[in-house]
């Protein structure tokens, strides 16, 4: 087991740097220049304006910069934003938990509504409630986030006026009421994903033999489903919902952008448009390590679940 | 001539035929009207249209993008002359045009700035269809080539193509779309950044369904037996697993069109897209967002061309899985 880990661990080095040596590629070309836009309309004087772009490393080629960015991340520190001056750890532990909030609403409403509306249509298939299910999820992951958001909001915020449609709070009751919005738009999705993994595994697993024999020897149609089936079908469902957890702590620049959500994704998206790039850069570090180390947690529970991934895994080279 | 006679045997033979041409597992004839229409002796991908035909919700799908498909080829012949311009507005008459609910002259009403709702979203589909449909073709050009590199050559091309595919898909995709279009300086904007974009971001799914086909098939006694024949690499890649690798590709790439086209709107929607004042889809949403309590069609329109677009795509997809019975995971 704990060769499989890290194994796993070793895999994952080579795509880290791949990926932030790629960005540093992509950012040296993007046009635009921080230290301009952070001056606004005024013209700095020359020997300034070098300064500046000394200060921050900027008139060092992109691979020195680079090996800079290393070295600095090795000891825990991302650099300073150009725009505010204040330090790149900072603003993400700002807004490192709103994101965080959101994504665990959003995980809530998809194991409660998605495996639920999954068991549902797969124990009543061929009823109507199945069809519902299987119709209502085909529609689900053909929408487009945003303007589900935008319709949300405009339903009950505009017309209802009954929920909050921007920005988040910390005082508890209302901190609830500007979660709800966005944790149903960022949650659909993937809500409708799960169900339908939940209904096809569920389903496949009723033909299998254990099951026949779990009838056989006679258990209860319910302790069969809990006891039996139930243990096998949420594994991939298990699976799926973790890389979503990693895939959310990202950030959901959508969903965040449309709420004013002071979320990861918004600040990286916003720090974008002003050529920030010390907080897109530390922004997307942090967001890495979060998702390498969820899909690493779903893999290790994975070969934990099913020992078939371990031995195979290590056949396969 | 020895070879010719044994096809006409087999065609004498019916139903067995399909089985030994196509390659594919042979499936027992279970209801008597397949038994009718096994009779005609047909290809695996007749086969497949047969089947397809008989899916009530994958021929509505297929029915639908038909129509969406000849509204943006044809839109220049009757859209601005009935409902007027998707793009030019008159600024004089602005105030006097603009959200106006929908009547006869305009059935979706009108936008901030006096332009008719349905001109713009018919106008949207060709964006729409034209990015969607590329971004998959880049996505496959890519996928293909990659994919059956590593399948075919194994060892260290698979490992090194499948750590670069890791590599893009660990990156926030979104994200990653911005960073790439917000390098682009404003004047070269356009569908073909986008589509790029879109189909750069998309090989690695590709390869990876591309890869496991090509491996399952390359297993095969046909292949084993071509290549004691002498046949090369590139002429066995070509003729014998190529052609019975690809099902599984048909069904991925038109799913993936769907996913093109949502990704399209989404960036539009972000100011990456089409240059703004284009009828995109993605973008109508954005400036009609403002405006929602006066025209709501402005915003709900545009949201439901890309709901349908999208959904059409997505049964087409199932529809031809089905048909050509390929397991994909979900």
């Amino acid at each position: 087991m704990l060769r499989y880990i890290l194994r796993r661990i070793m895999q994952f080095i080579p795509v880290f740097f791949g990926v932030t040596l790629l960005l540093f590629l992509i950012t040296t070309i993007l046009p635009g220049d921080p230290v301009a836009l952070r001056a606004g309309e005024k013209k700095l004087p020359p020997a300034v304006y070098a300064e500046m772009r000394h200060a921050y490393g900027l008139d060092k080629p992109w691979y020195a910069q680079y090996v800079d960015y290393l070295g600095k991340l090795s000891k825990g520190d991302l650099g300073t934003s150009i725009a505010s001056g204040r330090k790149v750890v900072d603003i993400f532990k700002e807004t490192y938990p709103y994101t965080l909030r959101l994504a665990l609403a959003a995980i809530v409403l998809e194991i409660l509504v998605g495996i639920g509306a999954g068991l549902v249509s797969a124990i009543k298939q061929y009823t109507i409630w199945d069809t519902l299910v299987t119709l209502s999820t085909s529609i689900l992951v053909a929408l487009p986030v945003f303007w589900l958001g935008i319709v949300l909001q405009y339903i009950f915020g505009i017309q209802l006026n009954i929920l909050p449609i921007s920005g988040a709070s910390s005082a508890r009751f209302t901190a609830f009421a500007h979660l709800i919005l966005p944790a149903i738009t960022l949650a659909s999705v993937s809500t409708a994903y799960a169900a339908r993994i939940m209904r096809s595994q569920l389903l496949e697993v009723q033909s299998q033999d254990y099951v026949r024999t779990a009838y056989a020897k006679g258990l209860s149609p319910s302790r069969v489903l809990w006891g039996h089936e139930m243990k096998n079908a949420l594994i991939p469902v298990v699976t799926f919902i973790g890389l979503d957890l990693g895939a959310m702590l990202s950030g959901a620049i959508l969903t965040e952008t449309i709420f004013n959500w002071p979320g990861v994704g918004f600040t990286i998206y916003r720090a974008i448009g002003a050529r920030d790039f010390p907080v897109v850069f530390g922004g997307v570090t942090l967001v890495l390590l979060a998702v390498l180390f969820v899909n690493l947690l779903v893999d290790v529970s994975y070969a934990f679940l099913d020992p078939r991934i371990r031995y195979g895994a290590a056949n396969e080279g | 001539m020895t070879r010719d006679k044994d096809i006409v045997i087999d065609r004498a033979e019916g139903h067995a035929v399909k089985d030994y041409r196509s390659g594919m597992p042979s499936t027992p004839p279970t209801q008597p009207e397949e038994q009718h229409a096994a009779d005609e002796n047909r290809t695996l991908w007749g086969d497949a249209w047969y089947r397809l035909r008989k899916n009530r919700l994958a021929i509505i799908a297929l029915v639908w993008l038909v129509i969406v498909a000849i509204a943006a080829i044809t839109a220049d012949a009757w859209v601005p002359q009935t409902f007027g311009s998707p793009t030019y507005f008159d600024t004089a008459k602005v105030a006097a045009q603009r959200l106006q609910s929908p009547s006869l002259e305009h059935p979706m009403g009108t936008d901030d700035i006096g332009r008719d709702v349905f001109a713009r979203v018919v106008y949207g589909s060709r964006i729409s269809l034209t990015v969607g449909i590329l971004a998959v073709v880049v996505s496959l050009v890519i996928g293909l080539i990659l994919g059956s590199l590593s399948a075919f050559y194994g060892g260290f091309i698979d490992a090194f193509i499948m750590r670069v595919a890791d590599i893009f898909l660990a990156f926030p995709y979104i994200l990653f779309a911005i960073l790439l279009l917000s390098v682009l300086p404003e004047n070269l904007r356009g569908i073909a950044p986008v589509f790029l974009t879109i189909g750069i971001l998309g090989w690695p799914s590709i390869a990876r369904v591309f890869r496991s086909s090509v491996l399952s098939v390359k297993e095969n006694d046909y292949v084993e037996a071509g290549r004691a024949l002498g046949a090369g690499d590139i002429r066995l890649m070509l003729r014998h697993i190529l052609p019975n690798a690809v099902a599984p590709i048909v069904v991925y790439g038109t799913m993936s069109v769907g996913g093109a086209i949502l990704t399209e709107a989404a960036l539009s929607f972000l100011g990456l897209g089409l240059p703004p004042g284009s009828p995109s889809w993605g973008g109508m949403i954005q400036d009609g967002r403002n405006y929602l309590t006066s025209n709501p069609g402005v915003v709900i329109w545009p949201g439901l061309a890309i709901l349908s677009t999208v959904l059409a795509f997505t049964l087409l997809g199932d529809g031809i899985r089905d048909a050509l019975d390929v397991k994909l995971k979900d």
